[in-house]
């Protein structure tokens, strides 16, 4: 209270002047004062477009004078072609229709030939017995909003076409794909024999399994003859996958070959691939290497059996399933992968085929196979033998269908390629057990 | 395949009398014919559909090859004819559809016997010794005005104004919805109608026609109006005192009573 003086008062009062000589400004400013000066356009035209009245601010916009536009000049011809034709395809209609239509984008044209995007509104007054008067309309000028909206518009068209070209880069990419998949489906065949040759007096069957049409596989096998009583075969797994994977089992394959023909003992043919390898890789400081089975058969015709000598460089064990009903692993223990030391150790074994008997061999994605629920367990060697046990005595034709049913099995917990090959000797005149 | 569904038809009127099928132009739909209808409904059964892509029609038949072409649009008056098992009906086209009806009336003449036109044009841009109106770049001008106006139309609406209206919430917000279409299908009717050339097309009506033109429209001018009247021979012209491109909405009294007398005719 003690505080309070009337100088305090002052400056409010000299506000309160300011105030009202803004005030008393506006209240002169004139309904007709704001009519033709607004910020916008107003026009008003006869039903049939005639232009009766319009405002300053759109004379200015438009760059007309009163005279030439007023009773002359209807409202379709300050637009643009296009605008017209939008105009009386969806303006006019919905005017009638609607009685108002409201925030039509257009363009007006200017007399110095220039063009305004605006907003326009327009508002059918009707008269006392109903019947449309005229024709009220409103035109903001929208050159921002336009400028914005045609940048969206063209963000849109971008999009659009970047759309379209990533669809037509995804098309290329899968044909592209495609192609590259059948020329490594060749490829893979060029690296497994078309066909087995006949052994006389045995059976042969073999399957392979691709892990990935996008990968070549390392896994190769073969048979083929050595001399007139003597016939080869040979599986094995390159480490790795891709196309250098492949170029190593082509150079095995054929190095294998050519060494069976010069010297067919088993440990003497893997150790010429082993120095192959060897000499044109790991030396090199690019190790690569593989594990193999190879091995010679001799048919003796007069008893029906057959002498398998074969030698193992690393290789997972060879299983014999024999006509009794049983099935053992061949050991090959001690053999070392061949190609990753100047001189391999190898381990050789001998086994002897009779009538029912089948030799089984294998690479490792079998017995690698991925089991169980979660994945997490490995088919192993166990399983195999149990399995090569229910099929003993079966026709190797029979054991590598079973074996393929096998790896249908395994859905995908099976992720690396298989190679199989069995040899066998068919059943004589004594029974045998069959295929379940 | 469901022809009233898909072209949105609607029957009314007077279910023995003579057949009338009014077929909306570009830019709309049926409600175009509003003012139009009480006219009609006491004498007359009548028969209003949308072009698929318009209106309340099914968008997912809309094809841009179908309806890249005004045979399109003339299959689907054939086909909702035939939905009906019309006769004999009096087809009224405004706009491009008067010259739709002429397609339609040469492919099913037993279905279509008379033809009203109300301010056609079989050829909007100029040619040769021919004055249609518009140059091909006022056409281009035209499209760029439906990329800035997609009246009523929003992805979200789509279903509404496609007649599943299992969103009445949104009913209220149908602003425009009249002229609502989808942007893409708006722009391939308005090609397929600015960019079409029927004038050969007119020497195939053999059946009673009146053409109805405005003093002045600024989509079909007089000469137009003119050029149809004498190339369908034994044609009645009228020239209705209104503007613009719309008389059945802008001069509906004209417009009706002109329709009537060429009804009336017709018995």
């Amino acid at each position: 209270m003690m505080c309070r003086s009337g100088r305090q008062q002052e400056p409010h009062d000299a506000d309160g002047s300011a105030l009202d000589a803004a005030f008393a400004a506006v209240l002169e400013d004139s309904a007709e004062e704001l009519y033709e000066n607004a910020p916008c356009g107003y026009l008003s035209t006869l039903m049939d477009g005639t232009i009766a009245k319009i405002n300053a601010t759109l004379l200015d916009w438009l760059g007309l004078e009163r005279e030439a536009v007023v009773g002359r000049t209807r409202f379709t011809d300050l637009l643009t072609v296009g605008g017209k034709l939008y105009h009386e395809t969806h303006f006019a209609p919905l005017l009638r229709m609607q009685g108002e239509v409201s925030g039509i984008a257009l363009e007006v044209k200017q007399a110095g030939g220039g063009r305004i995007p605006v907003l326009v509104s327009s508002m059918v007054k009707h008269g006392s017995t109903g019947d449309p008067l005229l024709i009220r309309t409103t035109v903001f000028d929208a050159r921002d909003r336009r400028a914005y909206e045609e940048e969206l518009l063209r963000r849109r068209q971008a999009a659009e076409e970047a759309r379209r070209q990533a669809e037509e880069a995804r098309r290329q990419a899968e044909a592209d794909r495609a192609r590259l998949q059948d020329a490594l489906a060749v490829l893979q065949r060029s690296l497994l024999p078309d066909t087995l040759a006949a052994v006389p007096g045995m059976e042969a069957a073999a399957y392979y399994h691709t892990a990935s049409p996008d990968r070549l596989g390392g896994d190769f096998y073969d048979v083929f003859p050595v001399d007139a009583k003597r016939f080869a075969f040979f599986l094995g797994d390159v480490c790795g996958k891709g196309p250098e994977a492949a170029a190593v089992t082509s150079l095995t394959r054929y190095t294998l070959r050519a060494a069976a023909l010069h010297d067919a003992t088993p440990v003497a043919a893997l150790s010429t691939l082993n120095t192959v390898l060897y000499d044109r890789y790991s030396a090199g400081g690019d190790p690569r290497y593989c594990t193999a089975v190879f091995g010679t058969l001799e048919p003796d015709p007069s008893t029906g059996r057959v002498t398998v000598r074969l030698a193992s460089g690393g290789h997972p064990p060879v299983v014999v399933l024999r006509a009794d009903g049983t099935a053992d692993y061949v050991p090959t223990p001690g053999g070392l992968l061949v190609g990753i030391l100047p001189s391999a150790p190898l381990a050789a074994a001998t086994t002897v085929l009779a009538p029912g008997d089948t030799l089984l061999l294998y690479t490792d994605g079998l017995t690698e196979a991925r089991t169980g629920e979660d994945r997490t367990s490995l088919y192993g060697e166990e399983a195999l033998l149990a399995f090569a046990t229910e099929h003993a005595g079966a026709s190797p034709q029979a054991v590598i269908e079973a074996l393929t049913g096998l790896l249908d099995g395994f859905g995908d917990g099976l992720d690396d390629d298989v190679a199989l090959l069995a040899l066998g000797v068919p059943a004589s005149d004594h029974p045998t057990r069959t295929e379940r | 395949m469901d022809i009233a569904r898909r072209n949105n038809v609607t029957v009314t009127g007077n279910p023995q009398g003579p057949v009338v099928v009014l077929a909306h132009g570009f830019g709309c739909d049926q409600n175009m014919w509003r003012l139009t209808l009480p006219a009609l409904v006491e004498d007359h059964r009548v028969v209003l559909f949308d072009y698929v892509g318009s209106g309340g029609s099914d968008l997912s038949a809309f094809s841009e090859d179908r309806y890249g072409s005004l045979d399109g649009y003339a299959r689907d008056v054939v086909e909702v004819c035939e939905a009906l098992d019309l006769r004999d009906a009096v087809f009224v086209g405004h706009s491009v559809s008067a010259m739709v009806g002429v397609l339609a009336a040469d492919t099913a003449p037993e279905r279509i016997g008379a033809l009203v036109m109300v301010a056609p044009s079989p050829r909007y841009i100029d040619d040769e010794g021919y004055r249609g109106g518009f140059s091909a770049e006022d056409i281009d001008e035209l499209l760029e005005s439906l990329e800035s106006n997609y009246l009523g139309w929003s992805a979200a609406m789509a279903p509404v104004i496609m007649g599943n209206a299992d969103r009445p919430e949104l009913g209220e917000e149908l602003r425009n919805s009249f002229c609502a279409t989808d942007p893409d299908m708006a722009r391939v009717f308005a090609r397929t109608t600015f960019l079409s050339d029927a004038r050969d097309d007119l020497k195939s009506v053999r059946v009673p026609t009146l053409v109805l033109e405005c003093v002045e429209d600024a989509i079909a001018p007089r000469e137009v109006g003119a050029f149809v009247h004498r190339a369908i021979p034994g044609s009645t012209l009228v020239t209705l005192d209104a503007t613009g491109h719309c008389p059945h909405l802008s001069a509906p009294d004209a417009t009706n009573q002109a329709i009537r007398g060429f009804l009336a005719g017709l018995r």
